[in-house]
């Protein structure tokens, strides 16, 4: 069996290399499928090589965050993490990571798996690796145009679960109802939440994704919103109800969009932390890489310290120096998520130089239609211009027509390239733009600053 | 309702808009057509109110100008059609009847139609306002999709988004809203998309289609206004300018991409 392994490997080596020196850049996954054409248990077989195994981390928004926050807090309590590139999160991603770091002969140069799983394939990976933990964040709408619709994933999910062994530790978000009711049933399943009712609403706001029990169907009953369909809940119609989570943040403390001040109650401790990340999702992300982490056994002060010196992962929330000027990067993608940007972008009410890039290729989602879910209605009065970018930058400059963002003050200018350099002319040195881009239209801000020296091509990390 | 006569100067217009279930039905930026309406309207100094209706509500027939009904996911679609045969059915068609008008899309227009067909057979009813009926297909159609449409007698293009695997079929008592120039519209089989009857509206142009399609906005506007104000009220000219930008660019890329699907893939 040694052998057919290795000589996979061998032919995906090459391959990727190759693919490399054709200047397809870092993240091809040419081995990932050659490999299992080669050897179809190559996965299987090298995973279970993990001296600790591996856990799969997916939902709709946050999972390469918390993935990656989840491997820096592993790399602190001296554990070396196999770990998939942002982005690269179907099974052929999956497969290509693991060839990089495994030996010719098989052996993986890591002491455990930590993936970051696409939600439709989720069902495929946890067939493909026997997973010690698995860690869900939620689920919104996102790409309805792949996945059809939130429901479906939910019940993907679901099936998936119930096939489980019991011992598979699952880390699901306590304060979505979809994801909170996979592990009711089951004994090993550690909850995370917020607890913080200085943010949020008392009622479901517009762009909630789910308004029914996942268990009867009957209307579910939100004493409090955080954002989306994310909250404390209970069925009016039957038993179910929000779990009482075991992590929960008791104190969340914003301070723009440097990041927040969060306080986390665990069944043995109070942490205290200075999350570098703003916005409250980034507060969810860290409680369920937290959670994981203590789960498997860390120390909470390397939780802690780990967490404190995390840095977003490209474009996931950075700032990068461009000629004098400030540029904050948030990957959007979706209604709520992107909705969460514009407000940590805007918490300090100062306005605001904004650029919007938005592309419809595969990876971005082919359907715009989002745009109209995302609360882009914050930015009126509180731009000083905004771009609008990318293949559909017409939508977007009809979108913010009718979010009233006064029309002098918008901008269309379909190419990446010359909306960079409008917004660099528009903004004073030392002033800050806002630069949102979907997926793709990242990709290709990307490689704009990279050719022009302001970052370096080792950005995937 | 004595005050309908009066109002009939420009700036003292007013227009009432119902939205159909919209917490349940909104899938897909359906708001979108919601906030279209409303700002074109206030653009022009008509007053508008947003009325809304949801599960156990009862419907007034004149309460309302313009109906707007979004598409759901399935869950929610099967709740609301129960409650739209029981509760919502008569006054709808009364107020289409008497001229108001109507925007439904994807699963709001299948509940519109008269019956919806599952893959086992079984008949979900509609309200039949459209003669039409729908069909579960075997195929998820989703994509860009570009329209000509003749609809107020010049012909003109409607772009948007579908993302159905129903197949909708029309009877003699519904004409479509326009002929597929990209994507697959009602069936993907007889080239037709949507459905008219009187000022009543189907689709399954999904999400922001008013933004992008303003000409289409305006007519239902339009047809409110006169059903409110008579046949001469008048609609003025906006600065369009941003949204025919948009809708050339959807046009260009929508043609783009489906050269691209038959060439390469
Ligand atoms: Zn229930």
């Amino acid at each position: 069996m040694g052998a057919r392994l290795t000589a996979a490997l061998l032919a995906g080596r090459a391959a990727a290399a190759l693919s490399r020196r054709l200047g397809r850049g870092g993240g091809t996954v040419i081995a990932g499928h050659i490999v299992p054409r080669l050897d179809p248990r190559a996965l299987r077989q090298i995973a279970a090589r993990l001296p600790l195994g591996c856990v799969l981390i997916s939902g709709t928004n946050g999972k390469t965050t918390t993935a990656r926050m989840l491997a820096h807090i592993l790399a602190g309590a001296g554990l070396t993490s196999l770990h998939n590139r942002a982005g690269a999160n179907l099974l052929s991603g999956l497969v290509a990571s693991v060839v990089e770091q495994t030996t010719l002969a098989g052996t993986p140069r890591a002491d455990i798996g930590v993936f970051e799983v696409d939600e439709a394939t989720l069902p495929a990976a946890l067939e493909a690796l026997s997973a010690r933990a698995i860690v869900l964040t939620n689920i919104f709408r996102d790409q309805l145009d792949r996945y059809g619709e939130v429901a479906y994933v939910a019940a993907l999910w679901r099936q998936a679960v119930q096939r489980l062994p019991q011992e598979v530790e699952l880390v699901l978000n306590a304060d979505d109802p979809q994801v909170a009711a996979l592990g009711l049933e089951r004994q090993a399943t550690t909850f995370f939440g917020i607890a913080d009712r200085a943010h949020g609403q008392a009622s479901l706001p517009h762009a909630a994704d789910v308004r029914l029990c996942p268990s009867c169907g009957a209307e579910l009953a939100y004493e409090w919103a955080y954002y989306g369909h994310l909250g404390h809940y209970r069925c009016p119609a039957c038993a179910f109800a929000r779990p009482s989570p075991h992590l929960a943040a008791i104190a969340c403390s914003p301070q723009g969009d440097k990041g927040s001040a969060v306080r986390v109650r665990t069944p043995t401790a109070d942490l205290r932390l200075q999350l570098p990340l703003p916005g409250l999702y980034n507060v969810y992300n860290a409680l369920a890489a937290s959670a994981c982490a203590l789960r498997l056994g860390v120390e909470p002060a390397v939780v802690v310290r780990q967490l404190e010196s995390f840095h977003a992962a490209f474009g996931r929330l950075e700032r990068i120096l461009v000629e004098e000027r400030q540029l904050f990067l948030a990957l959007v993608k979706n209604p709520v998520g992107c909705t969460e940007v514009l407000k940590t972008v805007l918490a300090d009410g100062e306005p605001k130089n904004v650029a919007i890039m938005i592309n419809d290729l595969f990876a971005d989602g082919t359907d715009v239609s989002w745009l109209w879910d995302a609360d882009f209605e914050l930015l009126a009065g509180r731009v000083r211009f905004v771009i609008a970018s990318g293949l559909r930058a017409g939508d977007m400059a009809v979108r913010l027509k009718y979010a009233l963002v006064a029309p002098e003050r918008i901008v269309v200018e379909p190419d990446p390239r010359l909306a960079l350099e409008a917004a660099l002319q528009r903004t004073e040195p030392g002033e800050t733009i806002y630069l949102l881009p979907t997926y793709t239209a990242m990709l290709e801000v990307r490689e704009l600053l990279q050719r022009q020296g302001y970052v370096s091509g080792f950005w995937e990390d | 309702m004595a005050d309908r006569q009066n109002g009939a100067t420009a700036g003292e217009r007013k227009l009432a808009i119902l939205h159909l279930y919209p917490s349940l039905m909104n899938v897909y930026g359906d708001r979108g057509n919601v906030f279209s309406l409303v700002r074109r309207c206030q653009w022009r100094g008509i007053e508008v109110e947003v009325l809304e209706a949801g599960l156990g509500d009862r419907l007034d027939p004149r309460a309302f100008d313009l109906a707007f009904f979004g598409g759901g996911q399935d869950h929610e679609q099967s709740a609301v059609g129960d409650d739209l045969v029981r509760l919502k059915a008569e006054p709808l068609r009364e107020a289409v009847e008497a001229g108001a008008a109507l925007l439904s899309i994807c699963g709001g227009y299948q509940l519109l139609g008269r019956f919806f067909r599952t893959r086992t057979g079984e008949e979900i009813p509609g309200i039949g306002l459209f003669d039409a009926w729908t069909v579960a297909g075997q195929r998820r159609h989703i994509g860009n999709v570009v329209l000509r449409s003749s609809l107020g007698g010049e012909e003109r293009t409607l772009v948007g988004f579908e993302n159905h695997s129903g197949k909708t079929y029309l009877g003699p008592g519904c004409q479509p809203l326009g002929r597929v120039v990209v994507g697959a519209g009602n069936n993907g089989e007889d080239g037709a998309e949507g459905g008219v009857y009187r000022n009543a509206f189907g689709c399954y142009l999904h999400g922001p289609l008013l933004p992008k399609n303003p000409w289409f906005a305006d007519h239902l506007i339009r047809c409110a206004l006169q059903r409110r104000y008579g046949p001469e009220a008048s609609l003025p000219a906006l600065d369009d300018r941003l949204e025919e930008l948009a809708h050339a660019a959807i046009a260009q890329r929508a043609q783009k991409l489906r050269h691209q699907r038959s060439g390469a893939w």
